[in-house]
């Protein structure tokens, strides 16, 4: 069992959760994951860390499914059942002068960890943030203490630019240039990120967070066609460079599942009813 | 004497394909002695030589015989700490049962189905192994907690040292646990074997995947181990490498028996891992796993559920009785194909293209080699499940570049021993995807040596 010591809420449907955890937080670097199981019951869900110090590790979750809703419920002093890690590889810190980096949504989160090392060593880091509305937006003010530019957007313009992120970066790229870039965020915004990026000749690693069970190589619900090879996200990844990735294919693999997601928030709905 | 041996009582194939319960029931204690008494007692047994942990067979059976379970129970426990999860699993029939001498006219002595029954009236009995200890102190760092893990851990404990297990999954046993399916090894079954090593203090630690959250050379820096073993298995699914392999509805083996057998998705929504087969489903390979994968899918409720198989039926590599129970259940056999291409739309796979094969000459496995032909059938198809092998799980190599891996990915041992001094490995890591009795086997066998290597160095 592995016992929550900091919670906090970062908007309506986002936590950021602390949990001990020393096996896991001994080895953490950027990139690296982690799989929990909420209770005995519960399915293996993958998230990033996103901070850690030699005991503790921290992850940001958005309540959209069941298990991270499941999640939202503890609280500090509550314990959740198992929690493993870090998985993955370490994220490659690649030298750039300078670096675009793009959020989408939740995506803040696993960015981080890779902004801080890109700031560390130096780089100049331009954020462009984007979320439905504003109160979807997280960790600005940490993120305006390592970046050199905050762009905002919001889909309905409650805050910074209206519109998506890639329409302002299609303005955004016309007079400014990057040594390298890194989209983190939905499938269907890293995808069209990349092929933004590619008209300009701009690389782009992604981040990417498939259906996993195990997290050591050993499932393969994780794959991802990158050209014409097959890799794992769990194992080879959770970082690839954007432009081979067929990203349509991940979209599909992502939503296999979607009906069974929603027998289980019904089945949570209706025993919630009952109480 | 009794010519034929005592068949066990099995659910019927109608019962058992609408439930997850054990196919086998399992000998009564009057089968079980009725079956031991049929044992030659040889003077020079062929059959312990062919157990690759070389229990001392005719010994347990003789005491069966004489009502004497406690005894023959030790007398297994010995050399396999894992006897009603051997008895179920293990294939008899190419060892011990396989080398017993009445094969020559009459049925072997199903000593499986002996051992089974010890081993489940042992748990039953609550006997504990019988276990000299001599106090050594050293610390033995484990990694994986499967069979190879479970034997090496057993017979380091019986010589003294202190033995720990980590293992990278919520659950023990390792593919025991999330590879064969209940209907063959009840997970019940696991935990209580399990337990007896436990009870033998060695120290398990799950959710620790060695290599990740603590590297080798952290067990000896940080924590002081003496000597590692990596029993890591054979975890990495094998790809067929054809067009569509990476559609929705396309799982490797592993993926699927581990939503049901570690995650029990078959009691989902109940318990929160989904799985869903259709109606149509293909399984490619002829392996035990393959059967595994077959019959379960039967018992989630698939109705035209097939074997897709590149050989002939004489070829099929998963035991006979495997064979036949997925016969009996229902699962046909589409033979000499080999998948060439899935298609769907929108990443969904909805057929599997395969090709006629025709058998030519013997191979080097002495099986008769598949050759391509002109002709190609389609099938459709909701699900697709490959099960053409496993290859060595490769999270240890690649954290850690000093440790000898060959091109297959498989761990390269001399003497038990890699090429990290001190770190030795043995089970499906070191030989590829094998069976639960030969990691038992290596397992046993490193743990002699590194207890050599301690007591030498």
């Amino acid at each position: 069992m592995y016992k929550i010591v900091s919670k906090t809420t970062l908007n309506n449907t986002t936590d950021k959760m602390e949990i001990y955890a020393p096996f896991v937080a001994k080895n953490a670097k950027p990139g690296h994951f982690i799989i929990l199981r909420v209770d005995k019951a519960g399915e293996r869900i993958p998230l990033t860390i996103t901070e850690h110090t030699d005991e503790t590790v921290t992850i940001i979750y958005q309540k959209l499914g069941y298990t991270t809703s499941q999640l939202g419920q503890k609280i500090v002093g509550d314990t959740v059942e198992d929690f493993v890690g870090p998985l993955g590889q370490e994220v490659e810190i690649k030298e750039a002068s300078t670096l675009l980096a793009v959020a989408g949504g939740v995506g803040a989160a696993p960015l981080y960890p890779q902004l801080q090392a890109y700031h560390a060593q130096g780089t100049k880091v331009d954020l462009v943030i984007g979320a439905k509305q504003q109160r979807y937006l997280i960790l600005l003010d940490d993120y305006k203490s390592i970046c050199n530019k905050v762009y905002v957007c919001t889909d309905d313009g409650s805050q910074g630019t209206k519109g998506f992120v890639t329409d302002f970066l299609k303005q955004h790229l016309k007079n400014h240039t990057y040594d390298h870039s890194i989209a983190i965020g939905p499938l269907i915004m890293m995808k069209h990120v990349v092929s933004l990026h590619k008209t300009f000749n701009l690389s782009t690693d992604v981040s990417l967070n498939p259906i996993m069970i195990d997290g050591t190589g050993m499932c393969g619900n994780c794959r991802v066609s990158i050209g014409d090879k097959t890799y794992f996200a769990c194992i080879d990844g959770p970082d690839f460079p954007g432009e081979k990735i067929n990203f349509d294919e991940l979209i599909s693999r992502q939503s296999f599942y979607t009906e069974e997601e929603h027998m289980c928030q019904l089945e949570e709905l209706v025993s919630n009813d009952k109480k | 004497m009794i010519k034929n041996k005592i068949k066990m009582n099995e659910q019927s194939p109608k019962e058992r394909t609408t439930n997850f319960k054990e196919v086998a029931l399992g000998y009564t204690k009057q089968q079980a002695i009725e079956e031991a008494k049929r044992c030659l007692q040889c003077d020079s047994p062929k059959c312990v030589s062919a157990c690759p942990v070389e229990i001392d067979i005719p010994k347990f059976i003789q005491q069966l015989t004489n009502n004497q379970f406690k005894a023959a129970y030790n007398t297994i426990e010995q050399d396999n700490i894992l006897p009603s999860i051997c008895g179920r699993v293990c294939p008899q029939e190419k060892q011990c049962e396989g080398a017993c001498v009445l094969n020559a006219k009459f049925d072997s002595v199903s000593i499986g189905a002996l051992e089974h029954f010890i081993g489940d009236f042992a748990l039953k009995e609550n006997y504990s192994p019988s276990h000299k200890i001599t106090p050594v102190h050293h610390k033995i760092a484990i990694v994986g907690s499967g069979p190879a893990g479970l034997s090496n851990a057993t017979t380091l404990t019986k010589l003294g040292y202190d033995v720990t297990i980590y293992e990278a999954l919520h659950r023990f046993g390792g593919v025991l646990n999330y590879g064969i399916p209940e209907f063959r090894l009840p997970n019940d079954i696991i935990n209580q074997e399990i337990n007896k090593v436990k009870a033998l203090n060695v120290k398990f630690e799950k959710n620790v995947v060695i290599g990740k959250s603590i590297t080798i050379d952290q067990l000896f820096t940080d924590h002081d181990y003496k000597a590692v073993f990596i029993g890591s298995g054979a975890g990495l699914p094998r790809r067929l490498n054809i067009k569509g392999e990476n559609y929705g509805g396309v799982l490797y083996a592993n993926e699927f028996l581990t939503r049901v057998n570690l995650m029990d998705a078959a009691n989902f929504p109940t318990t929160k891992t989904p799985i869903k087969t259709g109606d149509d489903v293909a399984v490619v390979g002829g392996g035990n796993v393959a059967m595994d994968a077959a019959r379960t899918a039967k018992r989630l409720g698939a109705k035209n559920i097939f074997i897709i198989y590149r050989r002939d039926e004489t070829s099929l590599p998963a035991r006979v009785e495997e064979i036949k129970h997925a016969k009996e259940e229902g699962i046909e056999f589409r033979l000499t194909l080999n998948p060439v291409a899935f298609n769907g739309e929108n990443y969904r796979v909805s057929t599997v293209v395969c090709q006629k094969m025709r058998l030519g000459e013997k191979d080097a496995s002495g099986r008769r080699r598949p050759l391509p032909t002109d002709t190609y059938k389609t099938f459709k198809i909701d699900t697709c499940i490959i099960a053409i092998g496993q290859r060595p799980n490769p999270i240890l190599s690649r954290a850690n570049d000093q440790l000898k891996t060959d091109e297959y990915g498989r761990v390269v041992v001399n003497n038990h021993e890699t090429s990290i001094p001190n770190v030795f490995a043995g089970g499906d890591i070191v030989s590829g995807a094998a069976t639960v009795i030969h990691a038992m086997g290596a397992g046993k066998k490193a743990a002699y040596a590194m207890d050599q290597k301690i007591k030498s160095s």
